[in-house]
C-alpha cells in the first residue's frame, strides 16, 4: 500500500491543523479508517516515526479507529458485514445495497499544546 | 493543558485538490481523460494499442504512462500512433496528481481529444489516489481469477467502467464469469462491462463504441 504518501499527508494536515490555533506541539492524532480503506497500521507509524522528527509533530501518539464495513441491503433495510466470497444479502439474497461503513479514512482530531 | 481540535479532514485532501485542478485543465481543453487501472499483465496496454488503432483518424489520443522504471509501455503507444509521455514512478505503487500535473506540461492538450492515462499495475494503490481523469476504467483479465472483485473491493467500487480481457482464454482456465459478475453487481451496481479479447479482437467494438460515445457526449456539454 501507500502508507509513504498517506503519512506524509497526515502530517501536513495535522501541522496545518496545529499552527492555526498556534499550537506549540502536538501530542496525539486520531485516525479513522474504514475497513476497505486498506491501510496498514504499523506501516504508518513506521513512516510517522520518521517523518515527525524535527516537526512539532515528534513523538506524538497514532490512535487508529477501525470502522468494519457494514452494508445496508436496499431491498430489506438490513444492515450486515459481508463475507468474504459473499457480498450479497445474508437475509434476502439482495445485491442492490449501499455501504454504511467502511470507507472512512480521514484525521477526525488532533490534541495540542499551547 | 492539552487541547483537542477538531479535524475532520480526508487524509488525501491535498491530492484531490490537485487532481481538482487537473480535471480543469482538461475540461478547459475539451480533453476527455480516462484512468485506466488493473494489475500487471491485464492487458492495459494492449487495449490503449488496440484503441488507439481503431480510433485513428477519429480521435487526437494522448497517453501518459506510468510505471515504476522502463518506457516500454509508452513507446508501445507511440508506436500505435499516440502521443506519450512517460512518467518513472521510481517505485511509486501508483500514479497521484501531483504526478499527472507534471506529465500534463509535456502534452499539447490543444492538439487533442482524448488522453489515456495508464495507472501503475496495482488493483490497491491506484484506487484512493484521484488524478482528475473524467472516468476510471479497470482493466480485469480472465487468468487473474474470478475472485478478485471480492478480493479488491475499494478497487472495483471506484470505477465507471471494467473492461474484461482475455476471454480467448475462457475455455483452458477455470472462470466462473457469473460469480465474478455477481461480486461487481453488489459492489458497483450497474457499471458498464465490456467483455473482450485484445488478441482475437472479439468484443472490442462495444468498448470502442462506448469511448467514442463518451468523448463525443463530454465536447457536446462542454461546447
Amino acid at each position: 500500500m501507500h502508507e509513504l504518501a498517506v503519512t506524509e499527508s497526515l502530517l501536513e494536515i495535522a501541522i496545518r491543523h496545529a499552527q492555526a490555533q498556534n499550537a506549540r506541539c502536538i501530542t496525539d492524532l486520531y485516525l479513522v479508517l474504514g475497513q476497505w480503506s486498506s491501510i496498514v497500521d504499523d506501516s504508518v507509524q513506521f513512516y510517522w516515526d520518521i517523518l515527525s522528527d524535527g516537526t512539532i509533530a515528534k513523538g506524538a501518539t497514532l490512535h487508529f479507529r477501525r470502522v468494519p464495513v457494514l452494508l445496508t441491503c436496499q431491498n430489506c433495510g438490513k444492515d450486515y458485514q459481508p463475507a468474504s466470497q459473499e457480498f450479497a444479502c445474508p437475509n434476502c439474497g439482495g445485491t442492490h445495497v449501499q455501504v454504511k461503513t467502511g470507507d472512512e479514512f480521514h484525521l477526525e482530531a488532533i490534541d495540542v499544546e499551547e | 493543558m492539552p487541547q483537542r481540535i477538531p479535524v475532520v479532514e480526508k487524509i488525501l485532501s491535498a491530492n484531490d485538490r490537485l487532481a481538482f485542478e487537473n480535471q480543469s485543465r482538461f475540461d478547459a481543453a475539451k480533453v476527455f481523460a480516462i484512468n485506466m487501472m488493473a494489475s500487471p499483465g491485464a492487458g492495459k496496454t494492449s487495449l490503449i494499442e488496440q484503441t488507439v488503432k481503431a480510433l485513428e483518424g477519429r480521435l487526437r489520443i494522448g497517453m501518459i504512462n506510468g510505471d515504476i522504471a522502463t518506457s516500454f509501455d509508452a513507446d508501445r503507444a507511440q508506436a500505435a500512433g499516440a502521443t506519450a509521455v512517460q512518467i518513472n514512478t521510481g517505485g511509486d505503487c501508483h500514479l497521484d496528481a501531483v504526478m499527472v500535473q507534471s506529465a500534463l506540461s509535456q502534452l499539447d492538450l490543444g492538439a487533442l481529444d482524448l488522453v489515456i492515462i495508464e495507472n501503475v499495475g496495482n488493483l490497491v494503490c491506484p484506487a484512493d489516489f484521484k488524478l482528475g481523469t473524467h472516468k476510471s476504467v479497470l482493466v480485469a483479465s480472465i487468468p487473474e481469477g474470478d475472485d478478485k472483485p471480492y478480493k479488491y473491493p475499494g478497487m472495483y467500487r471506484g470505477v465507471n467502467v471494467v473492461v474484461i480481457n482475455k476471454i480467448d482464454l475462457l475455455p483452458y482456465v477455470p472462470f466462473r464469469m457469473d460469480f465474478f459478475k455477481k461480486g461487481i453487481e453488489v459492489l458497483n451496481p450497474g457499471v458498464a462491462q465490456f467483455e473482450l479479447s485484445c488478441r482475437s479482437g472479439e468484443g472490442l467494438s462495444g468498448w470502442l463504441a462506448w469511448l467514442e460515445g463518451q468523448v463525443k457526449e463530454f465536447r457536446k456539454i462542454k461546447k
